[in-house]
């Protein structure tokens, strides 16, 4: 055993994609391109069985993602399975399948918190980010259910270049809504983000315009928002902590049970995924070849090899440095030491092009063979 | 910003739900179970929260602790005030 493994802790979350069904189409959707089938997905007793093995080594967070988890009818059943085990469950939710009845058995099955996304703070524009009408009134509704049932509301907004000039009307709705807490995230590119980045990526001087305005929120609603801030990397000079280092803390598992480092980590070829289905999660976690390639700092080249941030933000994002510069051990190129950092500073360039590409909009139709 | 000393003595602190003191076998440590947070609780912070039921004041937490340690309590007070107001602006403990 290396001396990374001997001294490895135990994961603080699993992140469960329970399903990657969803009505919504947004553009940006973090889900990979290649999304599973119904057919495919993990039933009640297998994440059952995961989240009784997550516990057992250390799990604290669940989080039940998608797609829409509303999406599966044994949700509350997940929840209250997570519950007896001592799991705090938090919900991601598009709020989309959701009703009053069901919020509320949730909340008696023992969910610890709810985390709606939010398309922009306008009706008209939200619904066409989203790609489904009427989705707006449906999380306003799903809002209040919550709060009724007396659980606790993060929301979620990401930031592109269709609600930019927004940002900060989207923090004073989360707030009418009731949130305590608020994540406003500029866009990452992956998955369907990078599919649509040239309709996404807003401008140099609309990206700054929004993070001044939103940093200035963030003292002024001080007590009655916590707002957490992902600014756009494109724009930056040091890399982003990437999941605070590979397979560090968490276990995403996507819908039919395979278990990644991070929910992208797919897009790196030759990686050797497991599946909850064969392994054991302590396994998994200690032993699965994709967990162990790249962590801790042994995998590093220059100029992250003698860097002194390199136990700071770890090279920054593997999936992001295969996108860029086709070899994920390579420095995330968003640091400004990479060599391939021009690479980020031209596409920064490129963007604010009018009019913007239409989005191609996240969908499972198109991309699964008929019949 | 709320600062230290700005809490009453006769608030009573709670816990609001979706936030959590949990004794994590694995780890062996306290902590505090929060939305998409995970606070290490030192003992101090320990036996304070444990207290924050939505019933003690401030001002009975601070006796009952400075008696149980003897302590001064002025100094546990401002212990706790410190430790509330952090967890208050988080959103993570209600006044």
């Amino acid at each position: 055993m290396s001396e990374t493994a001997a001294k490895l802790g135990p994961p603080a979350g699993i992140l469960a994609e329970l399903t990657h069904r969803c009505p919504l189409g947004c553009p940006y959707c973090s889900n990979p391109l290649k999304l599973e089938a119904r057919e495919d997905e993990l039933d009640t007793r297998a994440w059952q069985r995961v989240f009784t093995q997550g516990a057992a080594i250390g799990v604290l967070q669940v989080h039940l993602s998608g797609g829409e988890p509303a999406a599966r009818p044994d949700l509350a059943q997940i929840v209250a399975h997570c519950a007896k085990k001592g799991l705090y469950t938090n919900l991601i939710t598009s709020g989309i399948g959701l009703t009053q009845a069901r919020v509320n058995e949730l909340a008696e099955a023992g969910l610890d918190h709810v985390q709606l996304s939010i398309q922009d703070s306008e009706p008209a524009s939200s619904d066409a980010i989203a790609g489904y009408a009427g989705a707006f009134a449906r999380k306003e509704a799903a809002a209040e259910w919550v709060e009724r049932a007396g659980l606790p509301l993060t929301v979620n907004a990401v930031i592109h270049r269709a609600n930019i000039s927004r940002a900060s009307k989207m923090v004073e709705l989360a707030v009418k809504l009731g949130a305590r807490r608020v994540e406003v995230a500029h866009t990452q590119y992956y998955g369907w983000a990078m599919l649509n980045r040239a309709a996404l990526m807003p401008s140099l001087e609309e990206a700054q315009a929004a993070i001044a305005e939103v940093e200035a929120l963030k003292e002024k609603l001080s007590g009655v928002i916590v707002i957490d801030h992902v600014v756009p990397d494109y724009h930056a000079s040091f890399p982003k902590p990437c999941m605070g280092g590979w397979a560090k803390s968490i276990i995403n598992i996507t819908p039919s049970g395979k278990a990644l480092p991070c929910h992208a980590a797919e897009v790196i070829p030759d990686l050797v995924f497991w599946n909850v289905r064969d392994h054991a999660l302590e396994d998994i976690w200690r032993n699965s070849p994709a967990f162990n390639a790249f962590r801790g700092v042994e995998w590093m080249r220059e100029p992250c090899r003698s860097c002194p941030r390199k136990a700071i933000d770890f090279g920054g994002c593997r999936c992001q440095a295969f996108a860029l510069t086709g070899n994920a051990s390579e420095a995330d190129p968003v640091c400004h030491l990479s060599p391939h950092h021009a690479k980020v500073a031209q596409i920064a360039q490129q963007t604010g092009v009018h009019p913007a590409p239409a989005y191609r909009y996240r969908t499972m139709k198109t991309r699964e063979p008929v019949g | 910003m709320t600062g230290a000393g700005a809490i009453a003595g006769g608030s009573k602190p709670r816990l609001p739900r979706g936030v959590r003191l949990k004794y994590d076998n694995a780890r062996g440590e306290w902590l505090l179970l929060a939305p998409e947070r995970i606070l290490k609780a030192d003992a101090i912070a320990v036996e304070i929260l444990k207290r924050c039921d939505g019933r003690a004041t401030v001002a009975e937490i601070a006796a009952e602790l400075a008696a149980l340690y003897s302590a001064d309590r002025a100094r546990v007070e401002a212990d706790i005030e410190a430790l509330l107001s952090q967890l208050a602006a988080k959103r993570m403990v209600d006044l």
